[in-house]
């Protein structure tokens, strides 16, 4: 067990603690009342997380129909006219329903406590972005299940859809504040931030990328919402909503919401080859790479194509060409570099020079294997943006968004597993888990590699099509959500039969053998994480402890 | 068992000026992205049409360049409040707010005698539309800072004299709705 050492009038402030978490005394209303108005940023986590789930159960379902709807081309399965709705649903509900809650949760539930801080800055504004991004959430679905969405014809539900987009987008960018300020803030005493653990800074990335990214959101959507109700002459009423604000529900803007993923990644390498990440710098400049070029989303169009017709790559007209490719380079090319460079860094954690200690980790099988979904995704779309290959307007756009969400998704349960301990005690069994990473991965690859060979195909984007042919990669797709669907209810089973175990397990403080500073503490982690915030004198404080054998303790009062 | 040794708490790092710093780069991408389109928008039609701003629509310049103006008395004056409150004077720190909050008012006062002075409908065209909306914008910026204004004299007037950190953000914000407001000043009203 690890611990920090407490000062006696620390402990003593810890026996009169007014804010402690209410006892079994307690009615299961006031525990409903304490979670949901908590400013504690362990329970805003989870409350994200438990919605993040929800959403992506939403657009698993969403995707099942429209994988179904599409088995057969020609003939409608549902009712047609609740096709845009569907579409709408799927898009909104992977990016904003799933992809972003997820990440945020997992940086909300997990940063305070690398950086040993006692919590999380600016707590009630997280709590309130929360509770702003969920009540639009709920809304959105008000509006398109009451014919609103880009092509719904009750105009004050298409006003809602535009709203509840808007006030998600401001939760969000809310709560992102929240963590930047945190992470620039807040850190333990001598925590530079070259020394903040790697998953911290993919959540700096990402929070000041949301930051960034969010508001020019919704100006666009404050413009369609007026054009909307006032004339729809400027902006195209309600079917030119997703010209002007798809940008946001596409790519490259949802690399930007996958860099948690990649983060945990290159968090689990160090601990399964039980060394010290390498080159910390150019991993840190691999995962700025990435949130560099998601930032190309506020040029507001959905692709930064490269036009490369008839010229069948002769060197006639290069400046012309020059003119192409660096923005080709720039927005679709940069984050593949900057995710392979974090590969790169990750990998010499497994350099074979002396003992290698392999100590595989839930963290390290979802991280891997998100990591690799992602990598898919980005690959993908630097294809699609190609105009050649003939892929815009087909399915294949569609492909790439599912690799990026349910890579991500894999990479949000993998982090859920591994600070689980944290959250609730108990950690869940690598047997248990590893299986479930498996199992998302079959599914991610059955959903969505079929419909890249459909692209290729020249399966148009939406659910109707000639070739008869093209079924089969529609089957798999289907059979791919649904194996998708099976793992999110599995991965919830595990994290309740984990719950369930804490009367008989005893937790483990630092399961995974940690090297940072959320091991020093309990498991669960108090309210306040840390009774005395702990110095630090390296990037791997609790490793340093660890290799210097160190054993002095207290009497067993870690906070 | 390993043990870290226990730091003292650390002192706050300036966590309410890197939060409103956070909260002016928010600002500016909204500002930003929508003068964007604003511009775009306004290439289109005159491509199209050749005009942009709608038959019979007069920018009314006096008030405009007055609100422009007003901004050097927002920032002089939430300066005053930082010296002052360096130098734990409560009574100035206040009158500077205060006056800080009068001029923001002043501004806010002359926006919606544009309004009036322009008599332009909100669905009057794209124009319109656009007007309403990055004008509507900056005068939302223009509440929410002077709501920064009041309760950050209230937290003064209560006794809170030390807390010089919340009135240099109050500062930075003002600075940089002096910058926003610049921005719409160029392209909505002098470019037209």
């Amino acid at each position: 067990m690890t611990t920090i050492e407490s000062s006696p009038e620390a402990v003593a402030a810890t026996t009169d603690d007014s804010d402690a978490p209410s006892d079994a005394s307690d009615t299961w209303l006031d525990r409903i009342s304490d979670t949901l108005s908590s400013t504690d940023h362990k329970v805003i986590g989870r409350l994200y997380l438990g919605g993040g789930l929800l959403g992506l159960l939403t657009a698993v379902v969403l995707s099942v129909l429209i994988s179904l709807e599409r088995i057969d081309g020609a003939d409608a399965l549902l009712d047609e006219g609740a096709l845009p709705q569907l579409f709408d649903g799927q898009r909104i509900a992977l990016v904003f329903g799933a992809l972003l809650p997820l990440a945020v949760a997992a940086c909300i539930y997990a940063v305070p406590m690398q950086l040993g801080a006692r919590s999380i800055a600016f707590p009630r504004l997280a709590a309130a972005g929360f509770w702003m991004w969920f009540g639009g959430l709920v809304l959105n679905a008000i509006a398109l299940i009451n014919n609103g969405g880009t092509l719904g014809s009750d105009s004050d539900m298409v006003g809602l859809f535009i709203v509840s987009m808007g006030l998600m987008a401001i939760g969000l960018t809310a709560t992102a504040g929240a963590i930047a300020t945190s992470i620039l803030t807040t850190r333990a005493p001598g925590m530079t931030m070259r020394r903040i653990p790697p998953f911290s800074w993919s959540a700096l990335v990402f929070a000041l990328g949301v930051i960034l990214v969010m508001p020019v959101f919704v100006g666009t959507l404050t413009y369609v919402f007026l054009d909307h109700r006032n004339g729809r002459t400027g902006f195209g009423g309600n079917e030119g909503i997703f010209d002007w604000v798809g940008w946001m529900v596409t790519q490259p803007a949802t690399f930007l919401f996958a860099i948690p993923a990649i983060g945990l990644f290159a968090e689990a390498m160090p601990i399964t080859f039980n060394r010290r990440l390498p080159a910390r710098g150019v991993m840190f400049a691999g995962l700025a790479l990435i949130g560099v070029a998601a930032f190309a989303a506020v040029t507001q169009q959905n692709l930064q194509g490269l036009p490369w017709a008839g010229s069948d790559l002769s060197t006639d007209d290069l400046g012309e060409k020059a003119q192409d490719l660096v923005p080709y380079f720039l927005f679709n090319v940069l984050p593949v570099i900057g995710i392979v460079l974090v590969a790169l860094i990750a990998l010499l954690c497994a350099r074979p020079d002396g003992e290698i200690k392999v100590n595989i980790t839930p963290a390290f099988v979802f991280g891997f294997l998100g990591f690799g979904m992602v990598l898919v995704g980005m690959v993908g779309n630097l294809l699609y943006a190609i105009d050649d290959l003939g892929l815009q307007g087909t399915v294949f756009e569609e492909a790439t968004l599912v690799y990026i969400v349910y890579g991500a998704a894999i990479g949000g349960m993998g982090a859920t597993i591994h600070w689980g301990p944290k959250l609730w005690g108990p950690a869940a069994p690598t047997t248990k888990a590893a299986p479930l990473a498996m199992l998302a991965v079959v599914g991610t690859v059955l959903a969505a590699f079929p419909l890249y060979i459909a692209g290729f195909l020249d399966q148009p984007a939406g659910a109707v099509y000639d070739d008869g042919d093209l079924s089969v990669w529609n089957i798999l797709s289907t059979i791919g959500h649904g194996v998708m669907a099976l793992t999110v209810i599995a991965f919830v089973g595990l994290l309740a039969s984990t719950n369930r175990s804490s009367d008989d397990d005893q937790p483990v403080d630092d399961p995974w053998d940690g090297q940072t500073l959320e091991w020093t503490t309990t498991s669960p982690a108090p309210r306040d994480n840390f009774v005395d915030v702990p110095v630090v004198h390296s990037a791997e404080p609790l490793l340093d402890l660890k290799q210097a054998g160190s054993s002095a303790t207290t009497d067993g009062s870690t906070a | 068992m390993h043990a870290l040794p226990a730091a003292a708490p650390p002192a706050p790092k300036r966590q309410l000026l890197v939060g409103t710093a956070l909260a002016v780069v928010a600002m500016f991408m909204i500002t930003g992205g929508m003068l964007a389109v604003w511009a775009l928008q306004r290439t289109r039609a005159i491509d199209d049409t050749g005009t942009w701003l709608p038959d019979g629509v007069t920018i009314p310049e006096v008030p405009t360049n007055v609100m422009l103006i007003s901004f050097i008395g927002i920032c002089v004056f939430a300066q005053w409040a930082v010296y002052a409150a360096h130098r734990r004077d409560r009574g100035h720190t206040v009158l500077a707010l205060g006056c800080s909050a009068l001029v923001s008012l002043l501004v806010i006062n002359a926006q919606a005698f544009s309004y009036h002075e322009m008599g332009l409908g909100i669905g009057d065209g794209t124009y319109a539309v656009m007007f309403y909306g990055v004008t509507g914008l900056f005068v939302v910026l223009m509440i929410a800072g002077l709501l920064f204004t009041a309760v950050a004299a209230f937290r003064y007037i209560g006794g809170r004299v030390g807390d010089n950190e919340l009135i240099v953000a109050h500062a930075i914000y003002w600075y940089a709705m002096a910058a926003v407001y610049s921005a719409i000043w160029f392209v909505v009203y002098v470019t037209k």
